[in-house]
Order: structure tokens, then sequence, then C-alpha cells
């Protein structure tokens, strides 16, 4: 099973790509664990900058702004 | 052409009167939607295709261990084309630091950054034209790189926040991003939707503000009270003007626009446009989490005084 990480401080488009995430994994009947990173020391242990980020199995997959629905279902 | 399509709509199919309050509404209303969104979508698009290969995790690494002017002009420069979120402001604060990348330098970009967007500069060109457009442009990247360097001369160090000194940043593992065409189509055209997704109800607001405006103020009015290059006091009126209407630099364009053509002057409405893109709320809270008040009250202070003196300053020259 997929360990996917969105990192973000909370702001609108963190949520939203969570909620994106969520909605892409079910209709594609894929089982994930799906964690929120909201401390800032933790998401900067990624190396990233940018956020919203996502990170799958350890491997930052995206960085900065909401992800194109298509990118997410090509995660899965 | 979008003028012949409003006139066509409002005048022609809805047989409103152009002189009458509504109608001069409606005719700017319709003019600027559909001026303002079609330019939207063509300059997403096209700045998507380009930026798809930029990030602030590039920034970083193209500007860390630079004497400090080289990385302070970088700084701005990328600044000015790289996306950015206001969330962002914190983690790209902490990269900055934790790469070694001097505070004033760190400030120029997050000056430079959310001003001068490439949305803003095409309608800007579309709206006002291509002088004032390149003089708001070289004023944003001027304030940004002095802006930077009055901060750096109170020595901002002591306002930041400990744990920020602490962090350690990991190694930037990001996949590498697809450069090929078909790729950064892909990635334009998800960024045309997610900002006119994220934008419209501003430009909408904006444009409703901006035909409003137009419709109902009087000219004499304006000129009255706002307008005239000798009213010194409608600088630093605008500029406060500026920190409540968080919108972004997009959104106030066609408020602007119809300032100017009531006979506001340009630096009173240049200043405006530079506060409501620059001086947010919003984005002072969020940085609130990596440095103190007195920093934020001096950043919000340097660039306030900047945007007065930029909107000053135009005024006597034009």
């Amino acid at each position: 099973m997929k360990n996917v990480k969105v990192l973000g401080t909370g702001c609108a488009n963190c949520k939203a790509t969570v909620k994106l995430i969520e909605d892409v994994a079910q209709q594609k009947g894929v089982e994930i664990q799906l964690e929120k990173v909201e401390d800032i020391s933790d998401i900067m242990t990624y190396g990233v900058m940018s956020t919203p980020s996502v990170v799958i199995d350890d491997k930052v997959v995206h960085a900065g702004g909401v992800p194109d629905r298509k990118i997410v279902a090509s995660w899965f | 052409m979008f003028d012949q399509l409003a006139t066509l709509i409002a005048y022609q199919w809805f047989g409103l009167d152009p002189l009458s309050h509504s109608g001069s509404a409606i005719h700017f209303f319709i003019m600027d939607i559909t001026k303002i969104f079609f330019m939207l979508i063509v300059i997403i698009y096209l700045m998507g295709l380009f930026r798809a290969m930029m990030s602030p995790e590039r920034v970083r690494e193209y500007v860390r261990g630079k004497p400090k002017w080289l990385a302070r002009t970088l700084a701005i420069l990328l600044g000015a084309i790289t996306p950015f979120c206001s969330c962002s402001s914190v983690p790209l604060f902490i990269g900055f630091v934790e790469a070694g990348i001097p505070l004033g330098v760190t400030f120029s970009f997050l000056i430079a950054s959310p001003m001068i967007n490439e949305v803003a500069v095409v309608i800007l060109i579309g709206v006002l034209g291509w002088k004032l457009t390149v003089l708001y442009v070289a004023a944003g990247l001027l304030v940004a790189y002095v802006g930077g360097v009055i901060m750096e001369w109170f020595k901002p160090e002591r306002w930041v926040e400990d744990y920020v000194w602490k962090i350690q940043m990991g190694e930037v593992n990001l996949a590498k991003p697809d450069t090929s065409l078909v790729g950064r189509h892909r990635f334009a055209i998800h960024e045309v939707k997610e900002i006119v997704g994220r934008i419209w109800k501003w430009v909408f607001i904006g444009i409703a503000l901006g035909a409003l405006f137009h419709g109902f103020v009087p000219e004499a009015w304006v000129v009255e009270h706002l307008g005239g290059t000798d009213n010194w006091l409608a600088v630093p009126g605008a500029v406060l003007l500026g920190v409540p209407l968080y919108a972004n630099a997009t959104g106030v364009i066609p408020l602007a626009e119809a300032m100017l053509v009531k006979g506001v002057a340009i630096g009173t409405t240049l200043a405006l446009m530079m506060s409501v893109a620059a001086l947010s709320l919003p984005e002072m809270i969020i940085l609130r989490k990596v440095i103190r008040w007195p920093a934020l009250a001096l950043y919000a202070g340097v660039l306030a005084i900047s945007f007065t003196l930029v909107g000053w300053g135009f005024n006597l020259v034009t």
C-alpha cells in the first residue's frame, strides 16, 4: 500500500490537494495511507520550499500548487 | 476589439443608453471581462510553457553562494517570474536561510515575487500601455532591491525565530520536471485552469468595482478629491487603502484602469496597485511564523514608504 504524504501548513491549496488525492484514489479503487504533514520542521526535511507538496513512499513527486488531476491519477 | 464587442452587446442588443450611468458601467464591465479573461488565458498558458522549468528550489540553488549584489539581482529577477503561493512564504524563507542566503536577499525575493507577476504585466500592457508597464516593473524591481538592502541595515537576524536557524533541510529530492513540449503543454494548461479558477472571483469583483467607478462616479468628484498630480495626500492614502484590499495584483487592475480614465494621477494609481499586491495582511500573518513583529513592522514600513515615494515620483514626472 502506498504511503502518501501531503506537506503543507494548512492553507486552502493544501486542503484541496488532500481532497483531490482522496478522490482520485477512491475513484481508482486504490488503497493508500494518506498523511498530512503540517509541522514546518518536518516539511523542510523533504527538501521542498513550495507547498503544497506530495511525497509518495518517501520520494517527492510534486511541489508547489495543487497538482493536476491527471498527474495525481498517474501516481496510482 | 473588445470595445466593439461590448458596444455591440451593451448598446445594440440590450439597447442601453451610452450616456447613462448604468449603460456606461455595463459597457465597461463587458469590455473588461472579455478583454481580461482572454488575455489571462493566453498569457498564463504562454508563461506556463516557460515556467514548467522554474521553481523556488531552483532559485535557491542559483542564488546560494553568490556575491551579495549578484544574489540579490538574481533573486528579484527570478522572483518576478517564479510562481508563488502565499503559504509557501514560510518554507521558502526557511529554505533560503538554511542555504546561507543573506536575509536581505530573501526579503528582496519576497517583495518581488507577489508584486511582479506575468499576469499583471500583460494585463497592464493591455490596459495602460507599454510605457507605464515598463515603469511599473522597473519600479517594482527597484523597490525589491532597495527594500532588501534597507531591511539588512536593521540587522533583521535578531528578529528571526530561533527554530528557523536550527532546521535541517533535506536534500532536494525532487523528481525531474517533464520538460518535453507535451509535458510543458500539460503543465501550462493546468496552470491556466488552476490560476483562473483561483482568481476569477477577484477579477470579477475588481472589474465590477471598476465598472461602478467608471459609470457612477463623476469625473469632477474624482479630480477634486483624488486626482491631479498636485494632491500630495492622495498617494499615501492610496498606499493605506491597498493594505486591507488583499486581492491579488490582477484583480485591482480594472479598478486602476477606471481610476486613471477618470483623472486620478498615475503615481497615485501605481501606489495603490503595488500596495494591494505586496502589502497584504494575510501574508504578514503567515510570515509571523518565522519573523517577529519588529521585522514585520519594518518590512511593512519600508514598503509603504517606498510605494509612497514611487507614487510621488511618478506624479512629479508625468
